[in-house]
Order: C-alpha cells, then structure tokens, then sequence
C-alpha cells in the first residue's frame, strides 16, 4: 500500500494528531554497523487502554463507527516484521502512545525511506499547532528540528507564507541530505 | 548545522514577509485543507500538498492558510482537498493530483473560478 517508510511515518504521526498530542517526536535512526533502521513516534494524546490498543493492531478487528481505527498501524507492522524487524506500540490513557519499529537496515524487502522532508515540512506546516521534534540520524550524523524555536521566531507569521516555506523547504531538504550523504 | 545562525535567517525571513504584507493590503485569505488519513497518504495526498506548498512558494501567494485533516469518509476520492476562500462556502475536490492541485491553486483560490470537474458534492 505505502511504498516509503516516511509514508508510514507521516500516517502514524496523523494518528497521534487526531488523538490531541501537543507534542509529537518522530526519532529516525539508522544504524550501518549494526544493521539496523529504527522509527519511534511517541505522543503525548490521549492515548488508548488495553482494549484498544490490541484493535489498532489488528486489521480484522474494529468498532469502525467513527473510523477511529484505520489500517495504517497493522500496515507499518506487517512491513517491520517482514524485513527481521520488531513493533511495539505502548500506550497510556491520558499519558500518550509511543510506536517503535525496527528493520533490517539492507534486508532485500526493507522499503526506502523516501521523501522524508516532505513528511517533515508537510507536518509543520499542516500542523502548527503541534509541537514538533524531529531527529533523523544515520551513524554519526544528525539532523534535528524543533518547532518551537520556529514558531517562536516567526511570532505571528504563518508557515505557509511563501517565504517562510522557501527557507523551511531549503533547511529541512539540506539537513536530510547532510544526514544521508554517504 | 549552526542553529544559532539559522533561527536569524529565519527572522530575516519574518522581517521580509512583514515587510511584504503591510504593502499587499488584506487580499481576501484562503484556507487550503488537505486530507491526510491512511487513505489519502496511500492515493498521494502528500505529493498533492507538496504541489500546494511549491506552488505558493513559486507564485509568492500571501495570505494561504494550508492545514490538513484526517479521513472525511470520501477515501474512494483520495486525495481530497477542500478549499475555503474567504466568506464563501467550503468547496470539496477529489481525486487532486499534483496537477489539479496546481489547477485549483490558480483557478480558484487565485481567480475564484471553481474547477468544476473535480468538485465532489458532498
């Protein structure tokens, strides 16, 4: 269904958007000598009891009244563990959920990470008011963004005016492929 | 990366686009929505925004306001997007490609003229 792994980031950090988080981290990191890609999305929503949590992983089971539960977390499992990898989604009412999936780095079936900076930019913008904190890293290089010093320093100035757009596009695009150079 | 420097690009950048709007009088706002649930991400809806941003960005559209929402229950018209201008009443899009998109970022929120083969009658 999704052919990049930041799709399924993008549609997990929806999900914690649609569950009131304030605060959203997306921590992507990969690591060449162990061999491994690791995605934590952790929220501060509203969380989910037991219950619910054992339906958002299960594609056959759902209340589907107010499509609350989607296919996007089953998706994101199924992709992990085809490629060696591990999921968990822990979750607390009223505390917040945190997803973790892991992955073969090279494994023949581990999709691409795809267009990472347009799920970052599109979350910032789409969202303003969440707080957003991402981290990619590969080995030893880092790419971090917060959106609060952003939002702070803009004072009033929405993300979608054009120039604002043009230096968030060209900051977020150099920092990925700083990060993915090798 | 020194992020010290970069927040004062970024406030550079909030001067201009002060600068800007105070000589562009109040030119009617548009509120862009786009749909981003698991049906709209995997029929595109990301390259559809992207297409949205680039296109402001390239035209220099002031005053656009671009959020997105969850699924609408249209997923068969994924990617969705909705459009607001101004006092009128909120038209609905479907099946907008990065092309379409561009389309109703002219046509309609640019010259108010609605992309009719595109709306869905809600």
């Amino acid at each position: 269904m999704m052919k990049e792994l930041s799709l399924h980031i993008l549609d997990i950090a929806e999900n914690s958007v649609n569950a009131d988080a304030n605060t959203v981290s997306i921590n992507i990191e990969e690591d060449s000598r162990k061999n491994l890609l690791n995605i934590i999305i952790q929220d501060d929503g509203k969380g989910m009891d037991s219950e619910m949590l054992r339906m958002v992983t299960d594609p056959f089971i759902t209340t589907r009244t107010t499509r609350k539960v989607g296919l996007g977390i089953p998706f994101l499992k199924e992709a992990a563990e085809a490629c060696n990898g591990q999921f968990s989604i822990t979750s607390q009412p009223g505390k917040g959920t945190c997803v973790e999936s892991s992955f073969q780095r090279d494994h023949i079936d581990r999709m691409p990470m795809g267009a990472i900076q347009n799920t970052f930019l599109d979350l910032l913008v789409g969202f303003p008011d969440v707080h957003w904190i991402f981290k990619y890293r590969i080995d030893e290089e880092e790419f971090d963004l917060d959106s609060e010093p952003i939002h702070k320093t803009l004072d009033g100035i929405p993300l979608s005016d054009p120039a604002v757009l043009k230096y968030l596009k060209n900051e977020i695009e150099n920092g990925i492929k700083r990060v993915q150079r090798k | 990366m020194n992020k010290i420097n970069s927040l004062d690009d970024l406030k550079r950048v909030r001067e201009e686009a002060l600068e800007k709007r105070s000589k562009t009088a109040v030119s009617g706002k548009a509120h862009v929505i786009i749909g981003m649930g698991t049906c709209g991400i995997a029929a595109g809806a990301r390259e559809t925004m992207k297409a949205v941003l680039d296109y402001i960005e390239s035209e220099k559209m002031e005053g656009i306001l671009v959020t997105q929402t969850g699924c609408i229950g249209l997923c068969e018209q994924e990617p969705i997007l909705q459009v607001v201008r101004g006092d009128e009443e909120k038209v609905t899009y479907g099946k907008v490609d990065p092309e379409v998109a561009k389309r109703i970022l002219k046509e309609h929120v640019s010259d108010g003229k609605i992309v009719k083969d595109h709306v869905v009658n809600l």
